[in-house]
C-alpha cells in the first residue's frame, strides 16, 4: 500500500497518514474551498447590496415627491376686481385672465403676513409673491368660476408654495444654493420659516401628485402623474384584450394542433426571436407600421397599446405554451377515448386546466409591458405636457397621452432638479403597481398550482 | 514505484479493513439502514446483496461519506476505517474518499480527455511530482483498468466518445489511480453488455489483490463470481453476513434462501 | 353610422343565426338529436361563424384602407405652399384633420348647419373663431387649402363610412344566408366549424412572422430611403457622428459602436463574475432555504423596467462616481456623472439575474453523476465545480453570456439616462460617449422631418442593432440548445 502526500511526493512508505489529521496539502484546498464559497456569497451578498441600494435611492428621494409645502391664506375675492358688471355671467367671468387674479392673491398674502407680524424684507413688498407657485393665481381662478358665489367673501384658499420653498422643507434648496437663482432669494426662506411658525405654511400629503397632471416645465410643485396613469392604464387594455386572446390561440395551435412542417418550424424560429429582440426595434416598428403607414395618430395609447402587444406576445405564448404543456397526455387520453374530437378535448379539458398558468404568465407579461419605456419614445409618448384627462373612452385610446414610464422618463430629463424628486415618485408609484400584478400572479400559480 | 501487479502478495485475508457497528441511516423520516454490523475485509471482494431498496446502496454511500451530500440523511452508529472513526468530527471527507475510492452505476466520464479524466484524482490530491510521473500513474491505472491496450493511442480524446464497457472501466482505472485503499462500486455491471460485464468482473478480481473491494450487485450469479464474503440485505436489516460459497449453498437465514432461490426479490 | 354600432349590429345578426341556424338543424331532425351529425350548438356556431368573419374581415380591411385611401386623396390638394407654411405634409395633414374633426363637433353641437360646413370658405368666415366657440382650439389662421382640403375629407369619409357600413352588412348577411342554407341534418357542422377555428388559431399563431415581416419591412425601406440620400460606406466606415438638421451631416456609425461595445463590455464584466459566481453558489452550496430567499430576490432585479435603472444610473451612480473620480475627488477623470462608466455598472447590476438564472438552469443541467464521480474521488466541492461542472456547462454558459451581450447592445433606457449624447472615440470610461440605441431615440424622438437622412438614419441605425443582435440570439440559442440535447 502506498500513501501520498504532496510534500514528500509519492512514496512507498507504510507511514500511514491517520484520518484524524489534516495533511497539507488538505489545509490548503480546504481553504481554497472555502475561498471559493465566500466568493459565491459575496456575489449573491453583492446582488442583494445592489437590490437595496435601489430600492433605498428609490424611497428616500422618491418619499418627498408625496408630500407637498401649502400655504394657507383667506384670499378676499373683491366683487370690483373680478365681476365688474356684478351679474356672475360665466362669459364675463371668463374674461378675467390669471393676471386679474394675481394681485388678489399677492395682496392676500401680504395682509396675511402682516397680520401674524411677519417682516417683509424686501423693498417692494409684492416681491414677497415668488414664495407661492406661479399657480395659484389659476387655482384661485378655476375656483371662483367652478363657483362664481364665493365672488365678493373672503375665502380660505389652500395654495401651492412655489417648488424653490417647497424643496428649501425638503433639504433639496440650501440658502446657499439661492446665491445664483433668480426665481427665490434667501429672505423669502426666512419669511417661509416665520410663515411655518405662524401656521401659515405646511407641508402636508399631497394627492394631485398621484391623481394630477403633468405641468409645465417652470412649475415642478404642480405637476403629477395622474394622466399618465390613465395613458398606462387604456394601453393595457388594449395588450390585454389582444395578446391574452392571441397568445393563446397562438399557444393552442402550437402545442395541440401544429403538424411538423416548415410553416411551423418557422414561427417558433420567429416567436423566439422575437423574445429577444431589443424593445426600440419594436418601437421602430409602430412607428413606421401603424403611424407612418396606417396614419394612426401620434402619442396614441392606442398605438402604444398596440407596439406593447406586439412585443409582449412571444412571453405570453412561451408561458402558456409551458402550462399547456404541463396538463399531462393522459387528461387528452381520455377525453379522446370517450369519443370527444380533438379540439373538444382542448377547449374542454385543457384549457381549463391551463388556465391559473396561462393567467399568471399574462400578468408578468402586461407588468412587463407596463414598465416599458423605449419603444414609447419612437411612438411620440414624450416631449408634450400630457395635461388633460382624455374626455371619453375614445379618447382615452387615441387622443395623445403618455404614459407612466414615459412620464418619469420626461420629467428626469427636465432641467429642474425639483422634476428629479417626481420622477422617482413616479417610479414607486409605478412599482407599486407592478409589485401588485406580481403578487397577483404568485398568489394565483400558490393556489392553483397542480402536481400531476 | 514498484508495479503492483507483479507483485505477488500473500492475501491475508484476516485483516479487518471497515468496521460497521450499529449503522443507523435515515432519509427524512424513513430509517433507511437498521442497525448494521458489519467487518470488512482486507485484499478481498465483498458483496452487498439484496432486493432493489433495500440499503445495499445507501450503505456503501456510508462507507466513504457520500451520503453527506444529501442534506436530508443522517448517518448513526460507528464506521471505522482501520480502527478510525470516520463520521468523528476532525476527519475531512475529502481525505477519506481519497482512501475509500468509489464506482458508480453509471460510467460517469468528466467532459475531459481519456488522459485528463485518469489525471483528475492524481493532480487533486497531489500525487505526481511532474508530468513524467504524471504520465506513468495514467499508464499504470489503465492498464490496472485493463483498457490501456484500448486507449492507448488515443489519450486525448475525450472519455464521453468510448463504448459504455469502456467508459466503466475508464471509470474504474480512474478510481484506482489516486491509490486508494478501499474501492466501492455501486452495481457497475448494470449498464453493460455481457462481453463488457465480463470484461470488468475479471478486473475486479485482479484488483482484490491490492484492495479491499465492495461491490454492489443486483446479480446472484455477478455475487458468487467475484466475490468471497458476501452481505445479504433485506428491508434496510443486514439479514446474513459470510463467506460467499456458504451464502449460495447453505444460507442460514430462511429469507436469503428465499431470495437465493428466486422466492422474493 | 359608428363603428361600434356596426359591430354590434354584425355581432347581433350572428346571434340571431346561431339561434336560427340550430332551430334549423333540429326542426330537419325533427327534434331527435340523436339523428343530428353534430351537437346542434354546432349548426349555431357554424352560421355565427359565417357571418361574424366576412363581416367582421371587411369590416377590420375597410378600417385600415380607407384612411389610406383618403390620406393619398387629400394630401394632393395641399399645395407646396402648405408644405413651407408647415414644414412637412404630416404637419398640414394633422391640421387638415383637426379642422375636419372641428367641423363636425361644430355640426353635432348646431354651431354649423350641415350645409354651411360643406359650404363655409375662409374668404367669408373666421373659421378658427367659429371653431374655437365649440372648443376646437386651432393654433393659426386656417388656410384656404387646409379648409377645403379637410372640406373633402369629411365628405370622403362621410362617403367611405357609408359604403363600409353597406359593405359590412352585405358581407355579413351573405355568409348568414349561405350557411343558414347549407344547414340540414346530415350537414358536418362541427367538422366545418373546428375547421374555422382551427384556422383562425393558425393565424394567430401567424402573427409571429407577420411581426418579423413588419419589422424587417420597416427597417429594410426607410434604410434603403437613407442610403439614396448618403453613401453607405460612409455610414458603415465613417468615424464622425454630428448630425445637423441644417444639412452638411456627418454620420459615421463607428464612434456609436465603439460606445455600444465600452458600455456593453463594462457590464458584461459586472454582470457575468457575479452572476456566475451567484449561480453556482445557489445550485452547488446553497441550502433549499437560502435559495428559496435568495433566487427570488436576484430575480426581483429583472423585473425592475428599465426606466429605474435609468433614473438610478443618472441621479444615483452618476453623482457617486462623480464624486470619486470627479474634480471634487481629486482625481479629475470624469467630466460629468453621465459617463460609459455610469451606464455600464448600472446595466451589470441589471443583468446579474439574466446571466445567474440562465446560468442556474445550465449548471443544473449537468447531471449529478458527474458531482458524484468527481467526489468520490475526493475532489472537494469547489474543485468539483471548477473543474467538472463549469467546465460541462460552458457551452451553455457562453450561450447565456452572448445573450446577455445582445441584451446590452439593445438596452435603451440606461444609455439613454446614463451615458451621455456625445458620440466620441475614446478610451477613458469616465467619458461620456453615445450609443446606437440612444442615437435612434435622438433621431426620432421630437418634430424631426421623416424624409430628411438625420431621421432616416435612425433606420439603417436600428437595422444595423436589428441584425447584430438577432445574430448574437441564433447563435446563442443554437448553442445552449446544442448543449441540452448532450444531457437530454
Amino acid at each position: 500500500m502506498s500513501d501520498f502526500t504532496a510534500d514528500n511526493g509519492p512514496t512507498n512508505g507504510t507511514a500511514k497518514t491517520s484520518l484524524f489529521t489534516q495533511t497539507a496539502r488538505t489545509k490548503r484546498r480546504n481553504a481554497a474551498e472555502t475561498r471559493f464559497k465566500v466568493y459565491g456569497i459575496g456575489a449573491i451578498a453583492l446582488g442583494l447590496f445592489f437590490l437595496v441600494a435601489l430600492l433605498f435611492s428609490i424611497v428616500a428621494n422618491g418619499i418627498p415627491a408625496f408630500k407637498q409645502t401649502f400655504v394657507t391664506i383667506p384670499v378676499e375675492l373683491t366683487e370690483a376686481k373680478l365681476d365688474k358688471n356684478g351679474n356672475r355671467d360665466p362669459a364675463d367671468l371668463a374674461k378675467v385672465t390669471t393676471f386679474g387674479y394675481k394681485p388678489l392673491v399677492t395682496s392676500a398674502l401680504i395682509v396675511a403676513l402682516k397680520e401674524q407680524g411677519i417682516e417683509i424684507p424686501f423693498a417692494k413688498e409684492k416681491d414677497v409673491e415668488d414664495i407661492l407657485s406661479s399657480s395659484v393665481a389659476a387655482q384661485v381662478r378655476d375656483t371662483v368660476l367652478a363657483n362664481p358665489d364665493l365672488i365678493g367673501q373672503t375665502v380660505d384658499f389652500r395654495l401651492l408654495a412655489s417648488s424653490r420653498v417647497d424643496g428649501y422643507f425638503k433639504g433639496r434648496v440650501t440658502r446657499e444654493s439661492l446665491v445664483r437663482d433668480k426665481n427665490l432669494d434667501a429672505e423669502h426662506l426666512d419669511v417661509a420659516d416665520a410663515m411655518v411658525d405662524a401656521g401659515l405654511m405646511k407641508t402636508s400629503f399631497n394627492p394631485a401628485f398621484i391623481f394630477g397632471s403633468d405641468a409645465s416645465e417652470s412649475r415642478p410643485e404642480q405637476a403629477g402623474i395622474g394622466v399618465s396613469m390613465i395613458g398606462s392604464f387604456f394601453m393595457m387594455i388594449v395588450v390585454l384584450f389582444l395578446a391574452l386572446p392571441i397568445g393563446v390561440a397562438a399557444s393552442i395551435y402550437l402545442e395541440e394542433f401544429a403538424p411538423q412542417n416548415k410553416w411551423t418550424d418557422l414561427i417558433e424560429v420567429n416567436i423566439s426571436n422575437l423574445a429577444a429582440v431589443p424593445s426600440i426595434v419594436f418601437g421602430i416598428l409602430g412607428l413606421a407600421v401603424f403611424i407612418q403607414f396606417a396614419h394612426l395618430p401620434q402619442s396614441a395609447p392606442l398605438v402604444g397599446g398596440l407596439v406593447l402587444t406586439l412585443m409582449t406576445l412571444p412571453t405570453i405564448i412561451i408561458s402558456t405554451r409551458a402550462s399547456l404543456k404541463a396538463v399531462p397526455p393522459s387528461i387528452r387520453d381520455a377525453a379522446l377515448g370517450v369519443g370527444a374530437s380533438k379540439m373538444q378535448s382542448v377547449f374542454h379539458h385543457v384549457l381549463p386546466l391551463a388556465m391559473p398558468g396561462i393567467l399568471t404568465g399574462t400578468i408578468i407579461g402586461l407588468a412587463q409591458a407596463l414598465g416599458e419605456t423605449a419603444p414609447l419614445l419612437l411612438i411620440g409618448m414624450v416631449g408634450f405636457i400630457a395635461s388633460n384627462m382624455p374626455d371619453g373612452i375614445t379618447a382615452g385610446f387615441l387622443s395623445p397621452n403618455s404614459a407612466m414610464p414615459a412620464q418619469i422618463y420626461e420629467w428626469a430629463k427636465r432641467a429642474d432638479p425639483a422634476y428629479y424628486e417626481r420622477a422617482w415618485g413616479g417610479i414607486i408609484i409605478l412599482l407599486v403597481f407592478l409589485m401588485t400584478m406580481n403578487i397577483i400572479a404568485v398568489i394565483l400559480r400558490r393556489r392553483f398550482e397542480r402536481r400531476w | 514505484m514498484n508495479d503492483m501487479r507483479i507483485v505477488r502478495k500473500d492475501v491475508d485475508m484476516n485483516d479487518t479493513k471497515i468496521s460497521a457497528k450499529g449503522v443507523q441511516v435515515y432519509y427524512g423520516d424513513t430509517h433507511a439502514i437498521k442497525d448494521v454490523d458489519v467487518e470488512i475485509k482486507d485484499k478481498t471482494v465483498t458483496a452487498f446483496i439484496g432486493p432493489s431498496g433495500c440499503g445495499k446502496s445507501t450503505f456503501l454511500r456510508c462507507l466513504n461519506r457520500m451520503n453527506d451530500t444529501i442534506d436530508i440523511c443522517r448517518v448513526e452508529g460507528k464506521i471505522e476505517l482501520d480502527g478510525e472513526d470516520i463520521y468523528d468530527k476532525r476527519v475531512d471527507p475529502v481525505q477519506l474518499r481519497a482512501k475509500v475510492g468509489m464506482v458508480f452505476q453509471k460510467p460517469n466520464p468528466f467532459p475531459k480527455s481519456i488522459y485528463d479524466n485518469i489525471a483528475y484524482g492524481p493532480r487533486i490530491h497531489g500525487l505526481a511530482k511532474n508530468k513524467a510521473d504524471l504520465d506513468e500513474i495514467v499508464e499504470k491505472s489503465l492498464r490496472r483498468g485493463a483498457i490501456w491496450d484500448e486507449v492507448k493511442d488515443r489519450l486525448h480524446a475525450p472519455g464521453t466518445g468510448l463504448s459504455g464497457g469502456q467508459q466503466q472501466r475508464l471509470c474504474i482505472a480512474r478510481a484506482v489511480a489516486t491509490e486508494p485503499e478501499v474501492l466501492l462500486m455501486d452495481e457497475p455491471c448494470s449498464a453493460l453488455d455481457p462481453i463488457a460485464t465480463l470484461q470488468v468482473e475479471e478486473l475486479i478480481d485482479e484488483l482484490r489483490e491490492n484492495f479491499s473491494v465492495v461491490i454492489v450487485t443486483h446479480s446472484m450469479q455477478q455475487a458468487a463470481r467475484v466475490s468471497q464474503k458476501t452481505a445479504f440485505f433485506h428491508l434496510g436489516n443486514l439479514v446474513e453476513y459470510g463467506d460467499t460459497e456458504q451464502i449460495f449453498t447453505n444460507p442460514k437465514d430462511e429469507r436469503t434462501e428465499s431470495y437465493i432461490t428466486g422466492r422474493i426479490g | 353610422m359608428p363603428v361600434l354600432w356596426l359591430f354590434i349590429l354584425v355581432l347581433a345578426l350572428g346571434l340571431i343565426g346561431f339561434v336560427l341556424g340550430r332551430a334549423r338543424a333540429l326542426k330537419d331532425a325533427q327534434g331527435d338529436i340523436r339523428l343530428l351529425h353534430s351537437l346542434p350548438s354546432y349548426y349555431g356556431s357554424n352560421v355565427l361563424l359565417a357571418t361574424l368573419i366576412p363581416g367582421f374581415a371587411v369590416l377590420v380591411l375597410w378600417l385600415i384602407v380607407q384612411p389610406m385611401v383618403i390620406h393619398g386623396q387629400v394630401a394632393g390638394m395641399i399645395p407646396e405652399r402648405g408644405l413651407s407654411d408647415y414644414g412637412s405634409l404630416n404637419l398640414a395633414m394633422s391640421d387638415v384633420r383637426r379642422v375636419a374633426e372641428g367641423l363636425d363637433i361644430a355640426v353635432e353641437q348646431g354651431a354649423l348647419s350641415a350645409e354651411q360646413a360643406r359650404d363655409i370658405r375662409t374668404e367669408f368666415t373666421d373659421i378658427r373663431g367659429r371653431l374655437g366657440e365649440v372648443g376646437v382650439a386651432l393654433g393659426s389662421n386656417v388656410q384656404p387649402y387646409v379648409l377645403q382640403a379637410a372640406q373633402k375629407y369629411r365628405a370622403m369619409n362621410a362617403t367611405g363610412h357609408w359604403l363600409m357600413s353597406a359593405a359590412v352588412i352585405a358581407a355579413a348577411i351573405a355568409g348568414f344566408a349561405i350557411a343558414y342554407m347549407r344547414t340540414g341534418k346530415d350537414m358536418r357542422a362541427r367538422n366545418s366549424v373546428e375547421r374555422v377555428i382551427l384556422i383562425l388559431l393558425l393565424s394567430a399563431a401567424s402573427i409571429a412572422i407577420l411581426t418579423t415581416i413588419g419589422i424587417v419591412l420597416s427597417l429594410i425601406f426607410n434604410t434603403i430611403e437613407f442610403f439614396k440620400l448618403y453613401p453607405a460606406t460612409d455610414f458603415f466606415f465613417g468615424t464622425t457622428w454630428s448630425p445637423s438638421f441644417g444639412g452638411g451631416s456627418e454620420l459615421g456609425i463607428l464612434p456609436l459602436f465603439w460606445g455600444t461595445f465600452y458600455v456593453s463590455i463594462i457590464a458584461l464584466i459586472v454582470a457575468v463574475p457575479i452572476g456566475l459566481f451567484a449561480a453556482v453558489y445557489l445550485s452547488e452550496y446553497a441550502g433549499p432555504k437560502v435559495r428559496a430567499i435568495a433566487k427570488p430576490l436576484l430575480e426581483v432585479l429583472a423585473g425592475i423596467p428599465t426606466i429605474v435603472y435609468g433614473l438610478f444610473a443618472l441621479l444615483t451612480v452618476g453623482p457617486l462616481l462623480m464624486s470619486i473620480f470627479g474634480q471634487d475627488g481629486g482625481l479629475g477623470w470624469m467630466q460629468g456623472g453621465r459617463s460609459v462608466m455610469t451606464a455600464g455598472l448600472v446595466m451589470g447590476v441589471m443583468l446579474i439575474p439574466f446571466v445567474s438564472s440562465l446560468s442556474d438552469d445550465i449548471i443544473n443541467a449537468v447531471p449529478q453523476a458527474m458531482r458524484d464521480g468527481s467526489l468520490g474521488l475526493g475532489a472537494t466541492k469547489s474543485e468539483t465545480v471548477k473543474q467538472v461542472v463549469l467546465p460541462a456547462a460552458l457551452p451553455g454558459i457562453v450561450g447565456a453570456i452572448l445573450l446577455a451581450a445582445s441584451r446590452a447592445i439593445g438596452e435603451t433606457m440606461i444609455v439613454v439616462l446614463g451615458a451621455g449624447a456625445a458620440a466620441k472615440l475614446d478610451l477613458n470610461p469616465f467619458e461620456a460617449m453615445t450609443t446606437v440605441t440612444t442615437r435612434i431615440v435622438s433621431q426620432l424622438t421630437g418634430d424631426a422631418d421623416f424624409s430628411s437622412p438625420e431621421a432616416l438614419v435612425a433606420f439603417a441605425l436600428g437595422m444595423t442593432l436589428f441584425v447584430i443582435t438577432l445574430a448574437l440570439n441564433i447563435f446563442a440559442l443554437y448553442i445552449v440548445r446544442k448543449y441540452r440535447e448532450q444531457y437530454d
